[in-house]
Protein backbone atom coordinates (compact mmCIF):
# COMPACT_ATOMS: atom_id res chain seq x y z
CA UNK A 1 0.00 0.00 0.00
CA UNK A 2 1.15 3.54 -1.03
CA UNK A 3 0.69 5.97 1.55
CA UNK A 4 -1.09 9.42 0.52
CA UNK A 5 0.70 12.51 0.17
CA UNK A 6 -1.02 15.17 0.44
CA UNK A 7 -0.96 18.02 -3.02
CA UNK A 8 1.17 21.00 -2.24
CA UNK A 9 1.33 23.47 -5.12
CA UNK A 10 4.40 24.40 -7.05
CA UNK A 11 4.97 28.08 -7.27
CA UNK A 12 3.67 30.61 -10.29
CA UNK A 13 6.92 31.59 -12.38
CA UNK A 14 7.67 34.25 -14.42
CA UNK A 15 11.14 34.50 -15.57
CA UNK A 16 12.72 33.64 -12.54
CA UNK A 17 10.93 35.40 -9.94
CA UNK A 18 8.09 32.92 -8.31
CA UNK A 19 5.00 33.68 -6.19
CA UNK A 20 2.64 31.33 -4.28
CA UNK A 21 -0.41 33.32 -5.06
CA UNK A 22 -1.84 32.43 -8.43
CA UNK A 23 -4.71 35.68 -8.30
CA UNK A 24 -2.99 38.62 -9.49
CA UNK A 25 -5.19 42.08 -9.21
CA UNK A 26 -5.55 45.38 -10.03
CA UNK A 27 -5.13 48.90 -8.59
CA UNK A 28 -8.14 50.69 -10.45
CA UNK A 29 -11.41 51.99 -10.16
CA UNK A 30 -12.33 50.52 -6.56
CA UNK A 31 -14.23 53.14 -4.50
CA UNK A 32 -11.90 54.60 -2.10
CA UNK A 33 -8.05 53.41 -1.12
CA UNK A 34 -8.74 51.81 2.16
CA UNK A 35 -11.11 49.49 0.34
CA UNK A 36 -8.30 48.43 -2.35
CA UNK A 37 -5.86 47.74 0.43
CA UNK A 38 -8.45 45.43 2.33
CA UNK A 39 -9.32 43.58 -1.06
CA UNK A 40 -5.40 43.46 -1.81
CA UNK A 41 -5.13 41.72 1.69
CA UNK A 42 -8.33 39.54 1.07
CA UNK A 43 -7.12 38.73 -2.71
CA UNK A 44 -3.88 36.90 -1.17
CA UNK A 45 -2.40 38.24 -4.19
CA UNK A 46 1.43 39.07 -4.47
CA UNK A 47 1.52 41.15 -7.52
CA UNK A 48 -0.15 44.25 -8.30
CA UNK A 49 -1.17 45.88 -11.71
CA UNK A 50 -0.40 49.45 -11.89
CA UNK A 51 -0.07 52.00 -14.73
CA UNK A 52 2.16 54.99 -15.35
CA UNK A 53 0.96 58.44 -15.65
CA UNK A 54 1.45 62.31 -14.92
CA UNK A 55 2.00 62.83 -11.00
CA UNK A 56 -0.76 65.17 -9.80
CA UNK A 57 1.63 67.71 -8.68
CA UNK A 58 -0.71 69.81 -6.46
CA UNK A 59 -1.02 67.12 -3.98
CA UNK A 60 2.95 65.03 -4.95
CA UNK A 61 0.37 61.95 -4.61
CA UNK A 62 1.11 58.27 -6.03
CA UNK A 63 -0.45 55.10 -5.87
CA UNK A 64 2.70 54.49 -3.78
CA UNK A 65 1.34 56.15 -0.94
CA UNK A 66 -0.85 53.22 -0.76
CA UNK A 67 1.51 49.97 -1.61
CA UNK A 68 3.35 48.27 0.75
CA UNK A 69 6.36 47.39 -1.25
CA UNK A 70 7.45 44.85 1.08
CA UNK A 71 4.88 42.68 0.30
CA UNK A 72 3.68 43.07 -2.50
CA UNK A 73 5.19 42.93 -6.18
CA UNK A 74 4.46 45.69 -9.08
CA UNK A 75 3.17 44.65 -12.27
CA UNK A 76 3.56 48.42 -14.23
CA UNK A 77 1.09 48.16 -17.54
CA UNK A 78 1.04 49.78 -20.59
CA UNK A 79 -2.69 50.15 -20.29
CA UNK A 80 -4.08 52.89 -22.89
CA UNK A 81 -1.14 52.39 -25.26
CA UNK A 82 -2.22 52.18 -29.01
CA UNK A 83 1.14 51.53 -30.62
CA UNK A 84 4.48 49.41 -30.11
CA UNK A 85 6.35 52.81 -29.66
CA UNK A 86 4.24 53.93 -26.90
CA UNK A 87 3.93 50.16 -24.99
CA UNK A 88 8.14 50.47 -25.34
CA UNK A 89 8.40 53.95 -24.10
CA UNK A 90 5.88 53.49 -21.67
CA UNK A 91 7.77 49.82 -19.99
CA UNK A 92 11.32 51.86 -20.25
CA UNK A 93 9.96 54.79 -18.22
CA UNK A 94 8.42 52.57 -15.66
CA UNK A 95 11.93 50.11 -15.29
CA UNK A 96 13.81 54.28 -15.02
CA UNK A 97 10.93 54.60 -11.46
CA UNK A 98 13.09 51.50 -10.16
CA UNK A 99 9.85 49.57 -9.60
CA UNK A 100 10.21 46.29 -11.83
CA UNK A 101 11.69 44.94 -14.55
CA UNK A 102 8.15 42.93 -15.52
CA UNK A 103 5.55 44.51 -17.64
CA UNK A 104 2.06 43.82 -18.52
CA UNK A 105 2.16 44.76 -22.03
CA UNK A 106 -0.94 45.74 -23.87
CA UNK A 107 -1.06 47.45 -26.86
CA UNK A 108 -4.74 47.91 -27.66
CA UNK A 109 -6.05 48.12 -31.29
CA UNK A 110 -9.53 49.37 -30.72
CA UNK A 111 -10.64 51.60 -28.41
CA UNK A 112 -14.36 49.91 -28.04
CA UNK A 113 -13.57 46.49 -27.44
CA UNK A 114 -10.04 46.96 -26.19
CA UNK A 115 -8.91 44.17 -27.89
CA UNK A 116 -5.25 44.26 -28.37
CA UNK A 117 -2.90 44.70 -31.50
CA UNK A 118 -1.37 41.46 -31.41
CA UNK A 119 0.86 42.34 -34.56
CA UNK A 120 2.15 45.34 -32.54
CA UNK A 121 2.19 43.31 -29.33
CA UNK A 122 4.35 40.36 -30.95
CA UNK A 123 6.89 43.57 -32.16
CA UNK A 124 6.93 45.11 -29.41
CA UNK A 125 7.63 42.00 -27.10
CA UNK A 126 10.66 40.86 -29.23
CA UNK A 127 12.58 44.88 -28.83
CA UNK A 128 11.05 44.41 -24.99
CA UNK A 129 12.90 41.13 -24.69
CA UNK A 130 16.25 42.32 -26.18
CA UNK A 131 16.02 45.26 -23.62
CA UNK A 132 15.84 42.51 -20.37
CA UNK A 133 12.60 42.93 -19.79
CA UNK A 134 10.38 40.04 -18.55
CA UNK A 135 7.37 40.45 -20.99
CA UNK A 136 4.01 38.83 -19.89
CA UNK A 137 2.15 40.26 -22.42
CA UNK A 138 -1.95 40.77 -22.55
CA UNK A 139 -3.18 38.75 -25.89
CA UNK A 140 -6.34 37.85 -27.48
CA UNK A 141 -7.16 33.38 -27.57
CA UNK A 142 -5.40 32.78 -30.32
CA UNK A 143 -3.05 29.95 -30.00
CA UNK A 144 -0.96 30.85 -33.02
CA UNK A 145 0.16 34.59 -31.46
CA UNK A 146 0.51 32.87 -28.03
CA UNK A 147 2.69 30.79 -29.66
CA UNK A 148 4.53 33.74 -31.61
CA UNK A 149 5.01 35.63 -28.08
CA UNK A 150 6.17 32.00 -26.82
CA UNK A 151 9.13 32.16 -28.97
CA UNK A 152 9.22 35.81 -29.12
CA UNK A 153 10.62 35.28 -25.22
CA UNK A 154 7.56 36.36 -23.55
CA UNK A 155 7.84 34.84 -19.72
CA UNK A 156 3.90 34.01 -19.94
CA UNK A 157 1.29 34.13 -22.20
CA UNK A 158 -2.00 36.18 -20.60
CA UNK A 159 -5.02 35.79 -23.07
CA UNK A 160 -8.54 37.70 -22.21
CA UNK A 161 -11.16 35.46 -20.79
CA UNK A 162 -13.76 38.08 -22.63
CA UNK A 163 -12.66 42.06 -23.42
CA UNK A 164 -11.31 44.37 -20.35
CA UNK A 165 -14.22 44.96 -17.78
CA UNK A 166 -16.66 42.63 -19.48
CA UNK A 167 -16.82 40.32 -16.64
CA UNK A 168 -18.63 38.16 -19.33
CA UNK A 169 -16.11 35.07 -17.86
CA UNK A 170 -14.14 32.65 -20.47
CA UNK A 171 -15.94 33.05 -23.80
CA UNK A 172 -13.68 30.51 -25.55
CA UNK A 173 -12.49 27.68 -23.44
CA UNK A 174 -11.57 25.86 -26.56
CA UNK A 175 -8.60 28.10 -28.04
CA UNK A 176 -7.63 28.70 -24.09
CA UNK A 177 -7.24 24.94 -24.11
CA UNK A 178 -5.65 24.76 -27.30
CA UNK A 179 -3.34 27.77 -26.17
CA UNK A 180 -2.59 25.31 -23.10
CA UNK A 181 -1.18 22.87 -25.85
CA UNK A 182 0.92 25.08 -27.78
CA UNK A 183 3.17 26.98 -25.26
CA UNK A 184 5.32 25.77 -22.72
CA UNK A 185 5.78 29.16 -20.32
CA UNK A 186 2.39 30.00 -17.82
CA UNK A 187 -0.90 31.10 -19.25
CA UNK A 188 -2.27 33.39 -17.19
CA UNK A 189 -6.28 34.72 -18.64
CA UNK A 190 -6.53 38.16 -18.15
CA UNK A 191 -9.54 40.13 -18.44
CA UNK A 192 -13.24 39.39 -18.39
CA UNK A 193 -13.81 37.06 -15.11
CA UNK A 194 -16.74 38.38 -13.40
CA UNK A 195 -17.32 36.27 -10.71
CA UNK A 196 -15.59 33.46 -8.77
CA UNK A 197 -16.59 30.46 -10.83
CA UNK A 198 -15.40 32.20 -13.90
CA UNK A 199 -12.10 32.27 -11.91
CA UNK A 200 -12.26 28.78 -10.65
CA UNK A 201 -12.99 27.76 -14.55
CA UNK A 202 -9.78 29.56 -16.15
CA UNK A 203 -7.88 27.46 -13.60
CA UNK A 204 -9.61 24.31 -14.03
CA UNK A 205 -8.77 24.37 -17.87
CA UNK A 206 -5.04 24.27 -16.69
CA UNK A 207 -3.89 28.00 -16.42
CA UNK A 208 -1.55 29.19 -14.18
CA UNK A 209 -3.43 32.18 -13.31
CA UNK A 210 -5.70 34.70 -13.22
CA UNK A 211 -5.20 38.40 -13.61
CA UNK A 212 -8.29 40.68 -12.70
CA UNK A 213 -9.25 44.19 -11.66
CA UNK A 214 -12.51 45.08 -12.31
CA UNK A 215 -14.16 41.73 -11.32
CA UNK A 216 -12.83 43.03 -7.58
CA UNK A 217 -12.91 46.37 -7.80
CA UNK A 218 -16.16 46.78 -9.34
CA UNK A 219 -18.35 44.54 -7.12
CA UNK A 220 -20.51 45.89 -4.52
CA UNK A 221 -18.83 44.46 -1.94
CA UNK A 222 -15.03 44.78 -3.20
CA UNK A 223 -12.95 42.83 -0.22
CA UNK A 224 -15.99 40.02 0.09
CA UNK A 225 -15.09 39.27 -4.03
CA UNK A 226 -11.17 39.55 -3.24
CA UNK A 227 -11.73 36.54 -0.60
CA UNK A 228 -14.07 34.67 -3.41
CA UNK A 229 -11.59 35.03 -6.06
CA UNK A 230 -8.56 33.62 -3.68
CA UNK A 231 -11.31 30.80 -3.24
CA UNK A 232 -12.35 30.14 -6.72
CA UNK A 233 -7.92 30.24 -7.75
CA UNK A 234 -7.09 27.96 -5.27
CA UNK A 235 -10.39 25.40 -5.99
CA UNK A 236 -9.58 25.49 -9.46
CA UNK A 237 -6.10 24.95 -9.57
CA UNK A 238 -6.63 22.21 -6.81
CA UNK A 239 -9.64 20.65 -9.15
CA UNK A 240 -6.87 20.92 -12.32
CA UNK A 241 -4.13 18.74 -10.35
CA UNK A 242 -6.78 16.35 -9.09
CA UNK A 243 -7.70 15.75 -12.67
CA UNK A 244 -11.70 15.60 -12.68
CA UNK A 245 -13.73 12.38 -13.61
CA UNK A 246 -15.00 12.31 -17.47
CA UNK A 247 -18.44 13.45 -18.03
CA UNK A 248 -21.07 10.54 -19.39
CA UNK A 249 -24.47 10.82 -20.19
CA UNK A 250 -25.96 8.51 -17.91
CA UNK A 251 -25.97 7.68 -14.35
CA UNK A 252 -23.02 5.84 -12.70
CA UNK A 253 -24.41 4.32 -9.28
CA UNK A 254 -21.89 5.29 -6.42
CA UNK A 255 -23.24 2.47 -4.45
CA UNK A 256 -22.19 -0.88 -5.55
CA UNK A 257 -26.06 -3.32 -5.39
CA UNK A 258 -23.83 -6.40 -4.16
CA UNK A 259 -25.30 -7.57 -1.56
CA UNK A 260 -28.22 -6.30 -2.07
CA UNK A 261 -31.22 -8.46 0.20
CA UNK A 262 -34.58 -9.38 -1.59
CA UNK A 263 -36.80 -7.27 -0.16
CA UNK A 264 -40.15 -8.22 -2.15
CA UNK B 1 10.55 81.29 -17.97
CA UNK B 2 7.68 79.26 -18.81
CA UNK B 3 8.02 75.80 -19.02
CA UNK B 4 5.14 73.07 -19.86
CA UNK B 5 4.73 71.11 -16.62
CA UNK B 6 2.87 68.03 -17.14
CA UNK B 7 0.75 69.70 -19.60
CA UNK B 8 0.09 73.01 -18.19
CA UNK B 9 2.08 76.54 -18.09
CA UNK B 10 4.19 76.97 -15.10
CA UNK B 11 7.19 79.75 -14.04
CA UNK B 12 10.42 78.42 -13.05
CA UNK B 13 13.63 80.51 -12.56
CA UNK B 14 16.46 80.67 -14.92
CA UNK B 15 18.49 77.36 -15.43
CA UNK B 16 16.74 75.26 -13.59
CA UNK B 17 17.83 71.49 -13.31
CA UNK B 18 15.48 68.24 -13.09
CA UNK B 19 16.77 67.62 -9.55
CA UNK B 20 15.94 71.66 -8.50
CA UNK B 21 12.52 71.36 -9.99
CA UNK B 22 11.70 68.28 -8.25
CA UNK B 23 12.72 69.96 -5.05
CA UNK B 24 11.20 72.50 -6.04
CA UNK B 25 7.25 70.83 -6.38
CA UNK B 26 8.53 68.64 -2.99
CA UNK B 27 8.80 65.80 -5.32
CA UNK B 28 10.88 62.37 -4.31
CA UNK B 29 12.96 61.35 -7.25
CA UNK B 30 12.77 57.76 -6.44
CA UNK B 31 9.16 57.64 -6.91
CA UNK B 32 9.32 59.09 -10.18
CA UNK B 33 10.08 59.57 -13.97
CA UNK B 34 11.09 62.42 -16.05
CA UNK B 35 10.90 63.59 -19.53
CA UNK B 36 11.73 66.60 -21.19
CA UNK B 37 10.81 66.77 -24.77
CA UNK B 38 9.39 63.09 -24.97
CA UNK B 39 13.19 62.23 -23.84
CA UNK B 40 13.60 59.68 -20.60
CA UNK B 41 16.25 61.38 -18.13
CA UNK B 42 18.06 58.86 -16.31
CA UNK B 43 18.30 59.69 -12.71
CA UNK B 44 22.20 60.29 -12.28
CA UNK B 45 21.48 62.84 -14.62
CA UNK B 46 18.84 64.80 -12.87
CA UNK B 47 21.68 67.35 -11.37
CA UNK B 48 23.53 68.11 -14.60
CA UNK B 49 20.08 68.32 -16.50
CA UNK B 50 19.30 72.16 -17.37
CA UNK B 51 15.50 72.79 -18.30
CA UNK B 52 15.35 75.27 -21.35
CA UNK B 53 12.66 78.21 -21.70
CA UNK B 54 9.72 76.39 -23.53
CA UNK B 55 10.96 72.51 -22.63
CA UNK B 56 8.18 70.10 -22.25
CA UNK B 57 8.47 68.28 -18.74
CA UNK B 58 6.23 65.16 -17.83
CA UNK B 59 7.16 64.09 -14.34
CA UNK B 60 5.48 60.49 -14.23
CA UNK B 61 4.52 58.16 -11.45
CA UNK B 62 2.60 55.09 -10.77
CA UNK B 63 -1.51 55.51 -10.64
CA UNK B 64 -3.97 53.66 -11.16
CA UNK B 65 -6.94 54.44 -13.39
CA UNK B 66 -9.98 56.27 -11.62
CA UNK B 67 -8.20 57.21 -8.44
CA UNK B 68 -8.21 60.76 -9.40
CA UNK B 69 -10.85 61.41 -6.78
CA UNK B 70 -8.24 60.47 -4.03
CA UNK B 71 -4.78 61.19 -5.54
Amino acid sequence: MTEYTEYKDQPLRFGGREFASRLIVGSSKYPDPPTMQKAWEASGAEIITVAVRRMNLATGGSLLDYIDLDRYTLLPNTAGCYTSEEAIKTSIIAREMGLSDMVKLEVIGDEKTLFPDTAALLEATKILVKEGFIVLPYTNDDPIVAKKLEDAGAAAVMPLGAPIGSGLGIRNPYNIKIILEVVRVPVVVDAGVGTASDAAFAMELGCEGVLMNTGIAGAKDPVTMATAMRYAVEAGRRAYMAGRIPKKLYASASTPLEGMPELI
Amino acid sequence: MQIQLNGKERDVGEGITVAQLLEELDVRPERVAVLVNQGIVKKPSYASTTIREGDAVEILTVMAGGMEEFR
